[in-house]
């Protein structure tokens, strides 16, 4: 057994400095009933690294991957070139195999770069601080939904109907057995995310207003009118970014106004690993933040002087305050952190700049490829690197016959709203720098082909 | 093996020894700015092609001030990144004898599993067709994780284990709700960790604590005594947070099912019981299984994690979507369509999580279990009790052991700190000098049960060797503490960094980089 260090000798040996008969004597507490005696039903002995990977890889040889085929899927999951040194660099031992910084003495390179991390993330976004990364995207808002109703005291929460609708799903869930009030509406296949309506609708009960920008269509908009809307009556703007590239081009939600933003940080230094692991955002203004969720680090002195980080303002968390926390979280997302702030401490503010202008032209250039297409229509007007099409028919079954096809033509807004008539011909293309003239060649053909 | 008891404080023999030198660094140990301190904005690893010039789409909404995010070229990136992961402790440099957190070996054939293309790159929102190998995978990982814990049903979405316990509770007042039962209260032992309130309290629960007797279990009479028609539930950690098999828990079940309860599990300690003991025997309702604790998945210094569900019965209609179904040679995902076109699953409570769950996890996850096998999961149970046990065995004449008279302890050591009684020192001291033994110090002052407590959990993944290193660093701090405590007030003295100060950083926050 590879993993295994103790002998048959050395466990003879031990159970004598114990004082046990036997194995069994250790397990004397649990009763006879429970007690498993015979092997793990159907589970073979064990197996040596090649079996192990024979079997694994397999099952990994029967997925289409996005590498190797025109891919154009996005909606909160994106796919994008993460340098080799990166995954070198999570997998040192020393960031993989360690565990939460409780120790700041011998945990100042997790600390560090989670402090860095923290500030980036602040800076991106157009905050003044930011956690040690939430699970995903989808409990950040969930969790800024919270933050805002402990801030406000109001329990009234108004989702743009551009939220992802995973994302409202989980906050449903989440809210199904508390006094929330959660108001949202269905999209409809425009242009418009209702924002005008929104600002609107914000009143005196309202504890935020929650937006994602770009939305789930792809496209961005000018919050700040919202902004004021929600300050007027006492209101909080929440942000949601599921594609943080974006933010190398377009304003940050802090820059509009916005008092909590939350995201999802899969874009830099993360692979789409079928939807997780993942890293989620969350930033706020200072004034806010012993009400935030999560691990925050700070810096401080030690004994000697000399700069160093710890985990602070612990007391709102589970561990310290138990009931009264500001969340349950423990684990979180930290090496997805480390992939995230390496990827984009190597490309810097130039090369976040320059990798968010290749997105939004290669995107542009598809959007007029395919708004050329007799039939199809270009729904989106204003977007960053991903845009919602209207097809002559349902999008679902041609989102199929185009992977059998291999291309991975994107979302279809009939997989994520089944059953809602006015959005089945609704098609979201996302395009990043890694789609090349040849995939877009690829997609119109195959295309062609299955829209006769 | 004892090695040569030394001073902690090193006397200065010159400038280099006292840690003046001309760049901080003190030999191997390597000062390293931060990335702001090191950048430019101008300056960039990556190599990116010029953007085609096109009509932009962005109508005006372009960031114009700068953004303040420093770049390094590759070369600088990976030496900023090897220089700070230096300064960790970490399973690969020696034992991590955190206890409740199961800090054993990561096997890196896990590692290069989860890279394969086939399971990294694919999109959680591709057509089903082109993922059946990945829905195959969550399948085959959940059919073990309902054999090992003997439960009909299992949600892998969940992110965590603290996320797992949502899921848990959240069934169960789904459960209570549709038969119209309101109930208030959950009970939760004082011992348990600082999740079980918070998930109680967020799924609209009011808290009460659950005595432990003088064992350190569960008080069987207390329990009784309180439960009826307004107990929702009892969240149990078993084996315990004192490191203990709750030998009641068939009684426990049998009592909460009476008064119309459920029993939630804290699986945080399944490592102790894996292949030996099957939860869904005892009588849960619920478990969470920390992949990232039991089955090996790294802990990467605080996540990602991953939480699975298992679900009795009773729970299983309640259980979150999506899911994978196989039907004879497809394997679909149901999602919110298929669930409420079901009558087995419209009682869904709905979703944890955007997407399907982590992935990376479940791959490394099954890598372990296939690794093992049959044979392999029991013994890793059986080595993880021998070992902790053979700590206990070989220190309680040092520590005090409140529990180790009534019997073995399970997969992990509880020891108090009465043993510093009026020397002015305390567990911390105690943690931080093994700092200077290069050892990461145990679990401290957790449970809450027992005063200064120190929870020693050493995994199956170490050898005896290991073990009698750390015992023997053990006994030495610990007479040498009694014999002149005044020289561990300061302790550590050889890290990368000496004691912080916490109360600073908490009382004005730095929390960002102002430069």
């Amino acid at each position: 057994m590879r993993y295994l260090p103790l002998t048959p000798a050395d466990r003879t040996e031990m159970l004598g400095v114990i004082g046990a008969a036997d194995i069994d004597a250790l397990f004397a507490d649990v009763p006879e009933a429970a007690r498993l005696a015979g092997p793990i039903a159907g589970l073979s002995a064990h197996m040596g690294e090649l079996e192990v990977e024979r079997v694994l890889s397999k099952m990994a040889s029967k997925n289409l991957t996005a590498g190797t085929t025109p891919f154009f899927l996005g909606c909160g999951a994106y796919k994008h070139h993460v340098p080799a040194s990166v995954d070198h660099i999570i997998q040192r031992g020393e960031f993989l195999t360690s565990y939460t910084p409780y120790q700041p003495e011998i945990a100042q390179g997790t600390l560090q770069v989670l402090f860095e991390f923290q500030s980036q993330v602040a800076r991106l976004t157009g905050m003044e601080v930011a956690n040690a990364s939430m699970y995903d995207g989808s409990t950040a808002m969930t969790e800024a939904v919270f933050m805002a109703r402990r801030i406000t005291r109001r329990g009234k929460a108004l989702i743009s109907s551009g939220v992802h609708p995973h994302y409202v799903a989980v906050l449903r869930t989440l809210t199904r057995f508390t006094d929330d009030e959660i108001v949202t509406r269905t999209p409809d296949l425009t242009a418009d995310d209702y924002l005008v309506e929104l600002a609107e609708l914000v009143d005196k009960e309202t504890s935020c207003v929650v937006v994602q920008n770009p939305s789930l269509f792809g496209h961005v908009a000018d919050l700040t009118p919202l902004a004021d809307a929600c300050h007027a009556v006492g209101a909080l703007l929440i942000v949601v970014v599921t594609e943080v590239v974006s933010l190398g081009l377009v304003k940050s939600p802090g820059e509009m106004g916005a008092d909590i933003v939350v995201g999802e940080g899969q874009s830099l230094g993360n692979g789409l690993n079928f939807g997780g692991p993942y890293l989620g955002l969350l930033a706020c203004r200072e004034k806010h933040v012993r009400q935030a969720p999560g691990r925050l680090c700070g810096q401080t002195v030690d004994a000697d002087g000399r700069r160093g980080f710890v985990l602070t303002l612990s007391t709102r968390e589970q561990h310290i305050r138990r009931e009264k926390a500001t969340s349950n979280i423990c684990t979180n997302s930290g090496l997805c952190a480390l992939a995230f702030t390496a990827h984009l401490t190597l490309l810097g503010e130039s090369g976040l700049r320059k990798l968010a202008a290749l997105n939004h032209a290669r995107a542009v250039q598809m959007a007029e490829r395919l708004s050329r297409i007799p039939g199809i229509d270009l729904v989106s007007e204003v977007f960053f690197n991903e845009f919602t099409v209207r097809l002559p028919e349902e999008a679902r079954p041609v989102v199929r016959k185009l992977a059998d096809k291999g291309v991975l033509a994107g979302v279809s807004l009939g997989r994520l709203f089944p059953g809602v008539r006015d959005l089945e011909r609704g098609l979201v293309v996302a395009v990043t720098e890694t789609v090349t003239d040849a995939d877009m060649d690829a997609y119109e053909d195959a295309l062609d082909e299955v829209l006769g | 093996m004892l090695g040569h008891a030394r001073t902690t404080a090193p006397e200065a023999a010159n400038d280099a020894a006292a840690g003046t030198t001309f760049t901080g660094n003190r030999g191997l140990m390597l000062e390293e700015p931060l990335i702001f301190e090191k950048g430019a904005v101008d300056r960039c690893g990556v190599d990116l092609p010029e953007p085609p010039v096109v009509a932009s789409r962005l109508g005006g909404l372009e960031r114009t001030a700068e953004i303040g995010l420093p770049g390094l070229s590759e070369p600088d990136m990976v030496r900023h990144y090897t220089r700070l992961s230096r300064q960790n402790y970490a399973i690969d440099m020696g034992i991590f004898p955190l206890g409740s957190c199961t800090m054993k070996h990561n096997p890196r054939l896990n590692e290069k599993l989860a890279r394969l293309p086939g399971f990294a790159d694919i999109h959680p929102l591709a057509p089903v067709d082109t993922v059946q190998g990945a829905l195959e995978l969550i399948d085959t990982l959940a059919h073990w994780l309902k054999t090992l814990t003997g439960m009909p049903a299992v949600a892998m979405s969940p992110k965590a284990g603290a996320h797992g316990e949502l899921c848990g509770m959240l069934a169960i007042r789904a459960a209570l709700e549709q038969r119209g039962d309101a109930r208030t209260v959950v009970l939760v032992p004082e011992s348990a960790h600082g999740t079980n309130p918070a998930t109680a309290a967020f799924c609209g629960y009011a808290v009460e604590n659950i005595p432990a007797d003088a064992r350190g279990r569960v008080d069987l009479a207390a329990l009784k005594a309180r439960l009826g028609p307004d107990i929702a539930a009892v969240m149990i950690t078993n084996p315990n947070t004192c490191g203990l098999f709750e030998p009641d828990m068939i009684a426990i079940c049998e009592a909460v099912h009476a008064a119309g309860g459920f029993v939630y599990c804290d699986g945080a300690n399944f490592n102790a019981i894996v292949g030996r003991v099957r939860p869904g025997d005892l009588g849960i309702d619920a478990m969470h299984i920390n992949l990232h604790k039991t089955f090996s998945t790294p802990h990467g210094g605080g996540g990602p994690g991953s939480g699975p569900v298992v679900f009795s019965a009773a729970l299983a209609p309640f259980a979150p979507l999506p899911f994978v179904r196989k039907t004879r040679d497809h394997y679909e995902l149901v999602e919110e369509e298929q669930a409420l076109a079901s009558k087995d699953h419209d009682r869904s409570f709905g979703r944890m999580v955007a997407f399907h769950g982590q992935m990376g996890m479940f791959v490394r996850a099954l890598s372990y279990i296939l690794s093992h096998g049959n044979d392999g999961l029991r013994q890793v149970a059986e080595d993880a009790v021998i070992n902790a046990n053979y700590i206990l065995a070989s220190l309680k004449d040092v520590f005090t052991a409140p529990f180790a008279s009534t019997g073995p302890c399970m997969h992990e050591a509880l020891f108090s700190d009465d043993f510093l009684e009026g020397t002015g020192l305390s567990t911390i001291d105690l943690a931080k000098a093994m700092i200077d033994e290069g050892f990461h110090p145990m679990t401290m002052y957790f449970p809450l049960v027992v005063h200064g407590a120190m929870l020693v959990e050493p995994t199956e993944t170490e050898s005896k060797a290991s073990l009698d290193q750390l015992i023997g660093a053990l006994r030495s701090v610990a007479e040498r503490m009694l014999a002149n405590p005044a020289a561990f007030k300061g302790a550590p003295y050889l890290s990368p960094r000496r004691r912080l100060d916490e109360t600073a950083a908490a009382r004005k926050p730095v929390l960002a980089w102002a430069g």
